[in-house]
């Protein structure tokens, strides 16, 4: 599996993840506060510079924005019209800066420290949320990705020897069959692995 | 929730995921590339259900935040959360939820026909009625504009309607795992 | 000692095992027959898997319709597709899914995981993404998966069909060196050979049991029929 981390030594990367979420969070709530643009520019400049005390390269930060340009484009060239040049900036440059500041805490934080803080963020809530097993289907999740890769692949194989790899229909069906399939399996093997989900009582609603 | 509750649920946000990689189909006369992702939704609100498709959005969205470049294209990361365009993403959570209340309120009597309604109104409604406004507001642009820039990609959201109707009813017929609602 | 009185076994209305009454209480026993002939339903009666409909199945006197949970802590399962039953994305913590459930405490959780790893030689693997290892290792995972939790009794259906030979040579001697009684569903019938015993089913009946060399000569019989 392959996560958007970008491994280096930095005051960013050495932050706790969980902090770096709330952080972020705060962050987001006050830009939609602010009206001023100075102080807009300041923060740019200040996230521009967290990306380089992170050492990450120009080139990457820039391929956060890119996903995004084309939506920010036209939202620039409505903006001029509706309420001048301005505005237009003001608001592009809001956006560029929270997807910047967000994709900031992904590029420093490890995958795995990331789910920890959501586990560990739930796990206040617990009495509430049955965080065992949101912690199980969040690895389950992780570990079937490759799985069922592997499966659509050999789907389109198959499928491509009958020409039919760009029939969406034909490719989904037996994907999903699969997948099924596999899923009964799976939770078969979770509970002969001792895995007695609580609200369990008899064997046959397992089965059944 | 017992086990194979759990088990569908993340099968199907790893589902999602490979939804994301199979290459986009571009229909020459819409123009705009169709990804397989959003086809995934209506599939998890009619395969599993309202309540266990929903879960299954939050949980793909979930590790999308944790830095997984899970949705089509490759993007991920928190970055996708604060975009003009979030509330799409958003909006696939209540969309997979509406779509598996539609289903299972119609179980018994599932047809072509409610079975598409369902994936039309949970899976393109509701997601257009909570990404325009979204992209509406965050962007500071009129809410006309929003909509009528946003209606290009409803051609390509009707195909996997017709796709994901197939899908869902067939599944009905081979391995359901709904149970009939009143 | 596994005890099943007059178990039957049936999918809507259709019955898959009839009228089994088998005493398990040898330490390795096979189970042979054709597809489709009851040998998956049978082992999954073993650990609860599979409740009997009529019938009952006791593992050391626990009745399997009571006490399911207990039994499953006494009765390890190695299924088929080891893709289907390891369940994190690396190996160290697919070994610590059982140790967890067992409520191990955290210290006591890696200490067991480093000597298992060790004893069943596969450390160099702790490491490794299990979606990368190949099928064979994937295998040993899920075996050494279900044995770290220390059962009694080993249930494997059909654990080598997707093994190349010398996986499958590799599997054999570690289930040959295990100290837990072992019960093994499989079609190469050459792996049981010194195997105590042998149950052949046939049309979910069991058809004929004993010494491996009989029976499997009568299960050949069958075949050519
Ligand atoms: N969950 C099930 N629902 C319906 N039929 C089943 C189920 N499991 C097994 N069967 C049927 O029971 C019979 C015996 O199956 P099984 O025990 O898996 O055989 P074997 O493992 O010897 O190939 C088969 O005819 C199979 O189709
Ligand atoms: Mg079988």
């Amino acid at each position: 599996m392959i996560s958007l981390y970008h491994p280096a030594q930095s005051l960013i990367h050495s932050i706790a993840a969980g902090h770096k979420v709330l952080m972020l969070l705060i962050l987001g709530t006050v830009l939609f506060q602010v009206d001023r643009l100075e102080i807009l520019v300041v923060v740019a400049v200040v996230v521009v510079a967290c990306y380089g005390v992170a050492k990450i390269p120009f080139r990457l930060a820039f391929k956060q924005l890119k996903p995004a340009l084309f939506l920010l484009a036209i939202i620039f060239l409505a903006q001029i019209f509706i309420l001048g040049l301005e505005a237009a900036i003001f608001v592009v440059l809001r956006f560029a800066v929270l997807i910047l500041a967000a994709s900031l805490v992904t590029l420093t934080t490890m995958m795995s420290h990331m789910i920890e803080a959501i586990e560990k963020g739930l796990s206040i809530f617990g009495h509430w949320l049955p965080v065992a097993k949101i912690s199980l289907a969040l690895s389950l999740t992780v570990r079937f990705i490759p799985v069922i890769g592997v499966m659509a692949e050999e789907v389109r194989e198959a499928q491509r020897v009958r020409g039919m790899e760009r029939n969406v229909f034909a490719l989904a069906m037996p994907l999903i069959i699969r997948t099924l399939k596999m899923g009964t399996e799976v939770a078969e093997a979770l509970d002969a692995r001792g895995f007695d989900s609580d609200d369990e009582t008899d064997a046959k609603s397992r089965t059944s | 929730m017992n086990t194979k509750d759990i088990v569908y649920i993340a099968l199907f946000a790893a589902l999602m995921a490979v939804l994301g990689v199979f290459p986009p189909i571009t229909i020459p006369s819409l123009g705009v590339p169709i990804t397989a992702q959003s086809m995934g939704v209506m599939l998890a609100g009619g395969i599993l259900g309202a309540k266990r498709g929903a879960l299954s959005m939050i949980l793909f969205l979930v590790l999308v935040a944790a830095g997984l470049p899970l949705l089509a294209g490759g993007r991920g990361g928190m970055g996708v959360f604060s975009g003009a365009s979030a509330g799409f993403i958003y909006g696939w959570i209540v969309a997979a939820y509406v779509v598996g209340m539609i289903v299972e309120r119609s179980w018994g009597k599932l047809n072509m026909v409610t079975a598409a309604g369902a994936c039309i109104l949970g899976g393109i409604v509701v997601v257009y009625a909570m990404g325009v406004p979204w992209l509406s507001v965050t962007a500071s642009i009129p809410f006309m504009k929003a909509f009528m820039g946003s209606m290009a990609y409803v051609p390509g959201d009707l195909v996997k309607v017709v796709v994901a109707t197939g899908v869902i009813l067939t599944v009905k017929r081979s391995y359901p795992l709904i149970s009939a609602k009143a | 000692m596994i005890r099943l009185e007059s178990v039957n076994v049936a999918f809507d209305g259709r019955v898959v095992l009839e009228n089994v009454t088998v005493q398990l209480q040898e330490q390795r026993i096979g189970i042979i027959g054709l597809n489709g002939s009851g040998k998956s339903t049978f082992v999954r009666l073993l650990n609860g898997l599979q409740l009997p409909d009529k019938g009952t199945v006791y593992v050391d006197d626990l009745d399997s319709q009571q006490e399911g949970r207990k039994i499953r802590r006494r009765v390890g399962f190695v299924f088929q597709n080891p893709d289907n039953q390891i369940v994190y994305p690396t190996v160290r913590e697919d070994m610590s899914f059982g140790l967890k459930n067992l409520r191990f405490p955290k210290e006591d959780i890696e200490q067991r995981i480093e000597k298992a790893l060790i004893a069943y030689g596969i450390e160099h693997l702790a490491d490794r993404l299990t979606h990368q290892l190949s099928g064979g290792e994937k295998q040993l995972v899920a075996l050494v998966g279900v044995l770290i939790m220390q059962p009694e009794y080993i249930v494997l259906d059909e654990p080598t069909t997707l093994l190349d030979l010398k996986n499958k040579r590799l599997l054999m001697s570690i289930i040959r060196d295990l100290g837990q009684r072992v019960i093994m569903v499989t079609h190469d019938l050459d792996l049981l050979v010194d195997f105590d015993r042998v149950l052949c089913f046939h049309d979910g009946k069991l058809a004929s049991d004993g010494q491996p060399a009989s029976v499997i000569n009568e299960y050949l019989q069958l075949c050519d029929q």
